[in-house]
């Protein structure tokens, strides 16, 4: 960006649309380094679709990301993990036929080369999610608050400046998200920058510096989190969500 | 180049194209409705010619009044193959699917091999060797009753999917089989069901086109290229577009025999899947993918 | 898991040969080749998961490049092979490139090795350059400098040494970060592309790597049948032959195509030999047949990780 060296994230204008359908609609949306911000909305206002846009995993229809003053059009999703973009998948994706160890390994080799190099680097990895001691578990065995944690796991194990986590406390108790709260602001007070895709409201205002709201592919507010909460159009869209598609997901 | 000779390579593919679209259609259904790639439908085919041919050694029956008894034995098949093998690992890897079709298909295949030996056979009909003229262009009676048979199976069969209880439930298992399995379908044997009317259009196929048809064991394999060619084409899990398609391929094969040589043949259908697989996975005519 | 056991058995397949008879070294080379070609096809198809049902065309390019090499330019098949394993290689990447490329995935990529392999098949029937549907032949002349041996069991050596060497290799492989990273994707490909992996070059580099090793193993065939016939190089039933001793043995582990060829080889070649007497020829892929479907159905993991608990369970017990 040219007004600044701040230009953490920046993304412009960036567009999607799935035949007829627009998923994403012009959202820019900047971060600074470090930053943490949340990105809320109601079922199917795209926000999956801005992760895998950002991700690579979708190429976008119109609009630029930049991450730390690179482009990222064209790049594959290995090519954005590479330069320091992870993300976690909403439904959790483990190796399942893989230990909890072995699935740590395969990410952090981005990093480190060497197999021993690796392994380290997992376990410690293992040691700051608090799994450590289900290292050598199958990835199917584990609870569904353990593979959360492990989808988190991998990510970090790809050294990212930037992380993107999607939906990581669906389905969690209280207490799991709690935990995980704690986690992910010990991320990123470690540094790490987190773009936060969440349903509950109290982990995402707890946790975000700033909020934004997407309604219908389009962003509709930005804030911090109290302002956002007292927004009317935010209320609405969430109320209208309520009652126009009880059961869209 | 000859204008009728042309024209008589079109007629000719058109009512050969009835066939193809009878298979794709066997193979498409069963694709549709429970993401099963049938690997062994040109084997069953075969099982379908050589039922034709015993029907017509040892009993004397002409294979246009035995096809129904070659499709209700392919039925039988098709619905054990399904219920007793494919829906224990419905839920399993896809590649288990895959290797367990193959392995059926490797059983069919050499089972053929093993009872009815290598050697090309071909079933005799009373219509086999009457033509009609119409112009300067002969149709082969024997191939103008086979298509009009295995069009009248195909609109039973769409007739079956929508205006029947059983179709309309098939249908819902395809769509939403958990869905399905709330309101009530027993979604396995639907399964079955589906499996086992896939099964009979081809076994019907085969029994149809072996009076003009020279068939042994080994054709099994081109004939469900030929089969995955016209479903690829058509679209995977689409009715209109696997009839449709065989006729196209039909003809397009009746063409190319004009122009080329008869050990090319197999040459152009094996290239043309390696480029409809790279080129339209989602089909000509837009179905859907898997 | 304690290698010396398998070391030692190493050492008894080394030091059997003289003390056994003829049908016994052809049985042994024979068991050792198709391990080393299920070994070959175990990179692509039981690492990577990418099932590829046409390896037969690469068994069928390495032999005929090979044998072409030797007849009509008097190349050594010691050298040539490795042209031959190399044309091989380029095969696979071709049909790796466009598989991979394209997105192609399970049955897909299925048809697409099968196809391949179909189109090799009829090109090699139709060019009466390399002898069309008659074949080629070897005229044996004995001279271990052509890979010709008077005695039988220097091909029992050979074959042992391939399938030793293959099967390090890909011991290795699962050891190394290629190895991870194929196991990876084929868990769950996407998933591993959001790890940094480039999948697309590692599936590649299977591809290549696999079609290589089977190339050479075709040379070997080649030499060892002095003939070579399109419908049996190219053929589907040798790619089911490649394939089902991995899944038999064990998919994606080491040991697997070993054990699954020492179950299986003999097996064909009794059955192979009975069916034979019968006038039942196709007899025994019957059987490769329902025991590819018993396995499936089963034990789909192989035979290797169910071995592996039985002989835990024996150490425990003990």
């Amino acid at each position: 960006m040219e007004d600044g060296a701040l230009s953490f994230l920046e993304v412009r204008g960036l567009s999607k649309r799935f035949g007829g359908l627009l998923a994403v609609e012009r959202v820019d949306l900047t971060m600074a380094d470090g930053d943490m911000l949340g990105l809320i909305g109601p079922n199917g206002a795209g926000k999956t679709t801005v992760f895998n846009l950002l991700s690579g995993f979708l190429a976008p229809d119109a609009g630029e990301i930049r991450f730390r003053e690179r482009r990222l059009g064209g790049l594959k999703p290995h090519d954005i993990c590479r330069l320091g973009l992870a993300r976690t998948f909403q439904i959790v994706r483990p190796f399942a036929r893989l230990s909890v160890l072995d699935n740590v390994k395969v990410a952090a080799l981005a990093r480190h080369p060497a197999m021993a190099d690796a392994l380290a680097a997992a376990r410690a990895v293992l040691e700051r999610v608090g799994l450590v001691d289900r290292a050598s578990e199958l990835a199917s065995r584990l609870t569904l608050a353990d593979r959360k944690r492990l989808e988190l796991a991998r990510a970090l194990a790809t050294e990212p400046t930037l992380l993107l986590l999607d939906e990581v406390m669906a389905g969690l108790n209280a207490t799991e998200i709690d935990a995980m709260v704690r986690l992910i602001g010990a991320i990123n007070s470690g540094g790490i920058s987190v773009l936060l895709i969440e349903h509950n409201m109290r982990a995402v205002m707890s946790l975000s510096h700033r909020v934004i709201v997407l309604s219908f592919g389009e962003k509709i507010a930005e804030g911090t989190p109290r302002a956002v909460a007292a927004d009317r159009r935010v209320i609405e869209a969430y109320l209208g969500d309520e009652y126009v598609h009880p059961a869209a997901h | 180049m000859d204008l009728v000779l042309i024209a008589q390579g079109l007629l000719n593919g058109l009512l050969f194209g009835g066939v193809y679209s009878l298979m794709a259609v066997g193979l498409t259904l069963i694709f549709g409705v429970m993401r099963v790639v049938n690997f062994a439908h040109g084997d069953m085919m075969v099982w379908g010619m050589y039922l034709a041919f015993l029907l017509a050694t040892r009993l004397g029956l002409d294979p246009y009044a035995g096809f129904p008894l070659c499709a209700a034995a392919l039925f039988a098949l098709g619905f054990v193959v399904q219920r007793r093998l494919v829906n224990r690992i419905i839920d399993a890897p896809h590649e288990m699917q895959i290797l367990l079709m193959l392995g059926i298909a490797v059983v069919l295949e050499n089972g053929a091999l093993v009872v009815f030996g290598p050697d090309p056979r071909r079933v005799k009909s009373f219509l086999a060797l009457s033509t009609v003229w119409l112009g300067p262009l002969f149709v082969d009676v024997a191939r103008l009753v086979t298509f009009l048979l295995a069009g009248v199976l195909t609109g039973l069969l769409y007739l079956f999917l929508f205006r029947t209880d059983l179709g309309r439930s098939m249908r819902a298992a395809a769509d939403n089989p958990y869905g399905a399995a709330v309101i009530g379908t027993d979604v396995r044997r639907v399964y079955a069901v589906a499996f086992g009317i896939g099964a009979a259009c081809v076994g019907a196929a085969g029994a149809l086109v072996a009076p003009f048809y020279p068939f042994q064991p080994s054709v099994g394999l081109g004939a469900s290229v030929t089969s995955f060619n016209i479903v690829i084409i058509g679209g995977m899990g689409s009715l209109p577009g696997a009839f449709l398609g065989g006729l196209l391929v039909a003809v397009a094969e009746s063409l190319g025999a004009v122009f080329l040589s008869p050990s090319l043949k197999e040459l152009v259908s094996f290239s043309l899947l390696i480029l409809i697989l790279l080129f339209r996975p989602a089909g000509l005519f837009g179905g859907k993918v898997a | 898991m304690r290698l010396w056991p398998l070391g030692l058995a190493l050492v008894a397949l080394a030091a059997l040969p003289p003390f056994i008879g003829s049908y016994a070294v052809t049985l042994f080379t024979l068991i050792f080749f198709y391990a080393y070609l299920g070994q070959a096809w175990n990179i692509l198809g039981g690492y990577a998961g990418q099932l590829s049902a046409g390896h037969a065309a690469f068994v069928g390019i390495g032999a005929y490049v090979t044998a072409v090499l030797s007849l009509r330019l008097g190349l050594t098949p010691w050298i040539g092979m490795f042209v031959g394993a190399a044309a091989a290689a380029l095969l696979g990447a071709i049909i790796g490139y466009l598989g991979f490329r394209f997105g192609l995935r399970g049955f897909y990529f299925v048809l697409l090795t099968v196809a391949f392999a179909e189109v090799c098949r009829i090109i090699a029937l139709n060019t009466e350059a390399v002898g069309g549907a008659v074949g080629l032949y070897i005229t044996f002349t004995g001279n271990p400098a052509q890979f010709q041996f008077q005695n039988p069991r220097a091909y029992y050596y050979i074959a042992l040494v391939l399938m030793t060497g293959a099967t390090v290799a890909v011991w290795r492989l699962e050891r190394s970060r290629l190895g991870a990273y194929l196991v990876a994707i084929r868990e769950d490909e996407q998933a591993a592309e959001a790890l940094g992996i480039d999948t697309f070059r590692c599936k590649l580099l299977a591809s290549v790597l696999s079609a290589f090793l089977t190339g050479i193993g075709g040379a070997f065939y080649a030499f060892y049948q002095f003939s070579l016939q399109p419908n049996t190089l190219f053929g589907i039933p040798l790619s089911v032959e490649i394939i089902i001793r991995p899944i038999v043995g064990g998919a994606g582990t080491p040991l697997g195509p070993v054990l699954g060829s020492f179950i299986l080889s003999p097996l064909a070649e009794l059955s192979r030999s009975y069916f034979a007497a019968t006038g039942w020829s196709g007899g025994h892929l019957i059987v490769y047949g329902s025991l590819l479907i018993a396995v499936v159905l089963f034990l789909p993991e192989g035979a290797a990780p169910f071995v592996a608990r039985l002989a835990r369970s024996w150490r425990m017990a003990r």
